[in-house]
């Protein structure tokens, strides 16, 4: 490390405590030094004011209706962004519930089961999944996946058409850009978070728990509902919510994938839109009140993962103190 | 361990156990084929488009004509993550001493660190259109815009990392410091940064990849170009990411073939910089 290898220093002249100047100095790093972590403050309000300042001419324009209406249509000068509410919430839970199961089980793999050999190539495989751009995802999503998918959902829309309630959620056509296909490559993005934060959990639980678990003839599955995951329900619970405050806010490759159409539909393979594609989508060609209302969009949209992440965040904080 | 008392267990138990090790197997499984067919369509689709023509030259007028041509978009990326580093790391290394060395556990920097845990969780569009709203309607779009918006989403993740660096370093040495008669400044800035400087530095880089390959904060912010700019406050400029995004929506298969070529120029640069990280952490924490 530098410091052992460092030159001495010449013997100070003048005692380094002394008051004066040297203390005025290390008084201002402490204030930048705080200045800088107030920044962050700052930002977070700037952020909800000059958006919500900006936003203000959609807000007036549409009142209430702005976040109760169904209908969006620039041309006609109307706004109303539930269908992208919809389509974000929809394609988040699709994602989750792809995602959860699988980053849960890599979690265990890498705590608990994996064999030593293999627990770093499958931790990279993870950071991998995490290192690759959101817009890459989306250019494999729409020119890769989306075509070759659409023949599969026409089977499955084939295959559940006669079951009632099933049928209404998987029927066709579809081009294969739409709902699900978004909340699959959205499952992509989000399983390294809920992986790497469940993972953590695991690796708190105490090895005299597990170790008694065993000694009372449990099999491996058995300690890890006995001992794994009754520790770790709180810091799981606090990552599959950090998974979704990121699936909602996922931009480029649901605006890809997502078919835009604002339509609130039960047909998971039809297209719909979120909140986050719509803006990347439309802001270019847009001006006036449809921008306001794009942006306005955006208050929405920080709003909501303020609140989700709030909760993550608090769910997890608690969870690491009692555990 | 378990494997010595299995010949105990009943065989339900036995088969309950060996579904549920099978089931954790295959989610491993069902997480690497996505990314196998992602990286092999990327090399496939990308490996006969990249060349140096292709990494220097103007991006066509039209996007329906075929040939190279990312130059600006590389130089673009370039630019604009290197200008955000240069603003959200040394900003992010101090607001991570602040927690650290002088907050503490105290209430204030227990807030901080909350609030940025939640500001990385801010969605990147929401970033791009917070920098539109109060950089861009007065100055325009420039590099510079879109190197704030980028800057605003690294700053969270280096604040974080570097604390984690920070705390990693002995007390002892600020002990030490402190027992030599230097001020806390000093013992910061000679003794504990110095010390932590690997994993500041590896932090650094993961958030330099996460911001090289962003797309949204940049829509609104950079504009788009056909011609290299390399002026960081003058005019509009591009980016691989935001090349990326507007040719996949094109028709044309030159932009598909300049889309693949450019996502495979954005993954080697993002990989470089995780690799690099991961060595920088490695090659000094062990010892």
């Amino acid at each position: 490390m530098t410091i052992t290898t460092a030159p001495p220093s010449p013997p100070a002249r003048r005692p380094l405590t002394s008051p004066g100047r040297a203390g005025w100095s290390d008084r201002a790093f402490r204030g930048v030094s705080l200045g800088c972590g107030l920044l962050v403050l700052v930002i977070l309000g700037l952020i909800a004011v000059s958006t919500t300042r900006e936003a203000w001419p959609a807000f007036s324009h549409d009142g209430l209706r702005f976040f109760t209406s169904k209908r969006w249509a620039p041309s006609a000068d109307v706004f109303g962004s539930l269908p992208f509410v919809y389509g974000t919430v929809v394609t988040a839970i699709i994602a989750l519930v792809l995602a959860v199961p699988v980053s849960v089980g890599i979690a265990l793999f890498l705590s608990d089961v994996a064999p030593r050999r293999l627990r770093r190539p499958v931790s990279s495989l993870v950071d991998l999944l995490a290192a690759i751009p959101s817009v890459v995802y989306g250019l494999w999503g729409v020119i890769v996946l989306a075509p070759w998918i659409s023949g599969v959902y026409d089977r499955i829309s084939d295959v559940t058409s006669p079951v009632p309630f099933v049928s209404t959620l998987f029927a066709g056509p579809s081009t294969g850009r739409g709902l699900f296909t978004a909340g699959i490559i959205l499952a992509l993005m989000v399983t390294p978070i809920i992986t790497s934060i469940t993972r953590e959990v695991f690796d708190t639980v105490p090895v005299t728990a597990k170790e008694a678990a065993y000694a009372l003839g449990a099999t491996r599955w058995e300690m890890l509902r006995a001992a794994v995951f009754p520790h770790s329900r709180a810091g799981m619970t606090g990552a599959v919510m950090l998974g979704l405050g990121r699936a909602m806010g996922e931009t480029i490759a649901a605006a890809l994938v997502i078919g835009s159409s604002p339509q609130i539909t039960a047909h998971l393979f039809r297209s719909g839109d979120s909140m986050a594609a719509v803006i990347a989508n439309e802001f270019g060609e847009s001006g006036g009140v449809h921008r306001a209302a794009l942006i306005g969009l955006g208050v929405e949209l920080f709003a909501l993962t303020i609140v989700v992440n709030v909760v993550a965040r608090t769910i997890i904080a608690r969870g690491r103190r009692n555990g | 361990m378990s494997t010595l008392l299995l010949g105990t267990v009943s065989p339900a138990r036995r088969l309950r156990n060996r579904l549920a090790t099978a089931s954790i197997w295959l989610s491993v499984l069902v997480a690497a084929i996505p990314l196998a067919f992602v990286v092999t369509y990327l090399v496939r689709r990308g490996a006969g488009i990249v060349d140096w023509k292709f990494l220097t030259g103007d991006i066509p007028i039209s996007s329906r004509l075929r040939g190279p041509g990312m130059g600006p978009a590389v130089l673009g990326t370039l630019l604009t993550t290197g200008a955000a580093t240069a603003m959200a790391v040394p900003l992010g290394v101090l607001a991570a001493v602040y927690l650290n060395e002088y907050g503490k556990r105290g209430r204030l920097a227990g807030v901080i660190r909350f609030l940025s845990d939640v500001m990385a969780g801010v969605p990147s569009v929401v970033m791009g259109l917070f920098i539109y709203t109060v950089w861009v309607l007065r100055f325009g779009q420039t590099g510079f815009a879109g190197a704030l918006a980028l800057g605003c989403l690294m700053l969270p993740i280096v604040i974080r990392s570097a604390e984690t660096a920070l705390q990693l370093v002995p007390n002892e040495l600020r002990e030490a410091s402190a027992a030599l008669g230097a001020r806390p400044s000093r013992t910061i800035l000679t003794v504990v940064l110095p010390a932590a400087l690997a994993g500041v530095v590896s932090g650094a880089l993961l958030a330099v990849a996460r911001a090289a390959g962003e797309t949204a904060p940049l829509l609104f912010t950079i504009g788009t170009v056909t011609e290299s700019n390399r002026h960081l406050f003058d005019g509009t400029n591009t980016s691989l990411s935001a090349q990326i995004f507007i040719n996949a929506r094109q028709p044309f298969e030159g932009a598909i073939d300049r889309a693949w070529g450019a996502a495979l120029t954005l993954i080697v640069l993002v990989f470089v910089l995780t690799a690099v990280a991961r060595l920088v952490a490695r090659r000094f924490t062990v010892r």
